[in-house]
C-alpha cells in the first residue's frame, strides 16, 4: 500500500533562487526503512519539510496516507529534525510530559525503556548532556510515537559510531510493519544494512529509486560505493 | 555488530552465516529459531531482509516453517552434513589455490599444514 505519494513536486525559494526540488515523483509503501540519501545541499532537508508541511510547495502535490498535508496528515507523521528544538532548561522527565500533552499517540512507557536502554537519565536537564545524548533523547521522542511515517533528519550525524549503532538498532526494534521510516543522511555506510530502499537525490532531482538487495545484485557494489560513483566530484 | 561485505546482498551474507549456524550446531535440527524480529536487532539488520533470507534457507531445505509455532531448523542432517562437506571443501580449494598461487609445491603444502597443526597443539 502506498503511504507517501509525491507527484511533480518543485520548491524554489526566492524569486532568483533556483529549484531546491525540481519535478519530484516518489511512491513510498509501508512497513520500509529508506534511505533518502545525498550530498551536502541536494533537497533532502527541503524534500523532508514538504512532506511534514513546514514547507508548501512551489507546485505538485504530496499525499500521505492518501491525504494532502494539513491537520490529519500531521497526526500520522513523527518528525526528527536536523537540529536541536526542545528548551533546553527543562529535565528529560519534563520534556516527556509535553509531548504526552502535545501528542495523543506518544507512548510514554516506551519512551521511559527506551531511554533507560540508551542510559539517558529522565532526571537530566536537558542543556547538561552532551550533544549525542541529545540526539538520542530527540531520537526517543519522535520513535516513542505511534505514527505510521517518521522522517528522520540526519538521526545519527552527531553521534560517535557506537552510538550509531545503538541509534540504528532503536530504530529497528520500534518500528512497527504497518509504519514507514525515511532516513535522511549521506553516512550511507553506517545505514545501508537497515534499509530495504535507496533514494539517491542530487541537485533537487531524484537520481535513483531502487532496493538496497537490487543494488548491490545489479551492480555488484554496496549502496555506499554506488553513492561515492554517482556523486564522484 | 556484523560486519557485512560489499559485494553481495545482504540477505544473500545471512543465508550463508544462518548455513554455518546450522552446520556448526549452533542452531541443532530441529529446535527453534529466533523470531524474524529477533535476529534482525540481533543481526542489525532490516527485517524484511532478514525474512527474505529465511525464505531461501526455506526453499533449500535447511528451515521449515510451522504455521503456528515459527520457524524450525530441518532435522534432516544428511542435507546439513552434505552442505557443511561442501563448504569445508570449498574452504580447502580456496586455500589449496592460494598456496599454489604464492608458488608452494604440494609437498611444502602438506608440510606446512602439519607443521601448523604441531604448532596450534593437540586436537580438540
Amino acid at each position: 500500500m502506498t503511504l507517501l505519494q509525491c507527484e511533480g513536486l518543485s520548491k524554489t525559494y526566492g524569486k532568483e533562487g533556483g529549484y531546491a526540488l525540481d519535478n519530484i515523483n516518489l511512491e513510498i509503501g509501508t512497513g520500509k526503512i529508506v534511505g533518502l540519501l545525498g550530498p551536502n545541499g541536494s533537497g533532502k532537508t527541503t524534500l523532508i519539510k514538504l512532506i511534514n508541511g513546514l514547507l508548501v510547495p512551489t507546485s505538485g502535490s504530496v499525499l500521505v496516507n492518501g491525504l494532502p498535508v494539513g491537520i490529519e496528515s500531521k497526526n500520522a507523521v513523527s518528525y526528527l529534525p536536523d537540529t536541536t528544538y526542545l528548551a533546553d532548561w527543562m529535565r528529560v522527565e519534563q520534556i516527556l510530559d509535553f509531548f504526552v500533552d502535545f501528542y495523543a499517540d506518544f507512548d510514554k512507557e516506551r519512551a521511559l525503556t527506551l531511554l533507560d536502554q540508551l542510559q539517558v537519565s529522565s532526571k537530566a536537564v536537558f542543556k547538561t548532556l552532551s550533544k549525542g545524548t541529545k540526539e538520542k533523547v530527540q531520537l526517543v521522542l519522535v520513535m516513542s510515537r505511534r505514527a505510521q511515517l517518521y522522517l528522520l533528519d540526519e538521526p545519527i550525524g552527531g553521534v560517535d559510531p557506537a552510538a550509531r549503532d545503538i541509534i540504528l538498532r532503536t530504530i529497528l526494534t520500534n518500528y512497527s510493519a504497518d509504519a514507514t521510516v525515511l532516513i535522511a543522511t549521506h553516512l550511507i555506510a553506517d545505514v545501508e544494512k537497515v534499509l530495504d530502499e535507496a533514494i539517491f537525490i542530487n541537485q533537487g532531482a531524484i537520481v535513483t529509486h531502487d532496493s538496497v538487495d537490487n543494488i548491490r545484485e545489479t551492480r555488484g557494489q554496496s549502496v555506499d560505493e554506488m553513492f561515492r560513483e554517482v556523486f564522484a566530484c | 555488530m556484523i560486519r557485512f561485505s560489499a559485494e553481495k546482498p545482504i540477505y544473500a551474507q545471512i543465508v550463508d552465516l544462518m548455513q554455518v549456524r546450522i552446520m556448526t550446531g549452533v542452531y541443532q535440527p530441529q529446535t527453534q529459531l529466533p523470531s524474524v524480529r529477533d535476529l534482525a536487532i540481533q543481526l542489525g539488520v532490516n527485517p524484511n531482509t532478514v525474512q527474505r533470507a529465511l525464505a531461501r534457507l526455506e526453499q533449500s531445505g535447511f528451515v521449515k516453517s510451522e504455521r503456528t509455532a515459527g520457524r524450525f531448523v530441518s532435522d534432516d542432517t544428511a542435507l546439513i552434513q552434505q552442505a557443511r562437506t561442501t563448504l569445508v571443501r570449498d574452504k580447502a580449494k580456496d586455500f589449496l589455490c592460494t598456496m599454489r598461487h604464492y608458488g608452494c609445491s604440494d609437498a611444502e603444502i602438506r608440510e606446512i599444514i602439519e607443521g601448523c597443526m604441531r604448532e596450534a597443539g593437540e586436537d580438540r
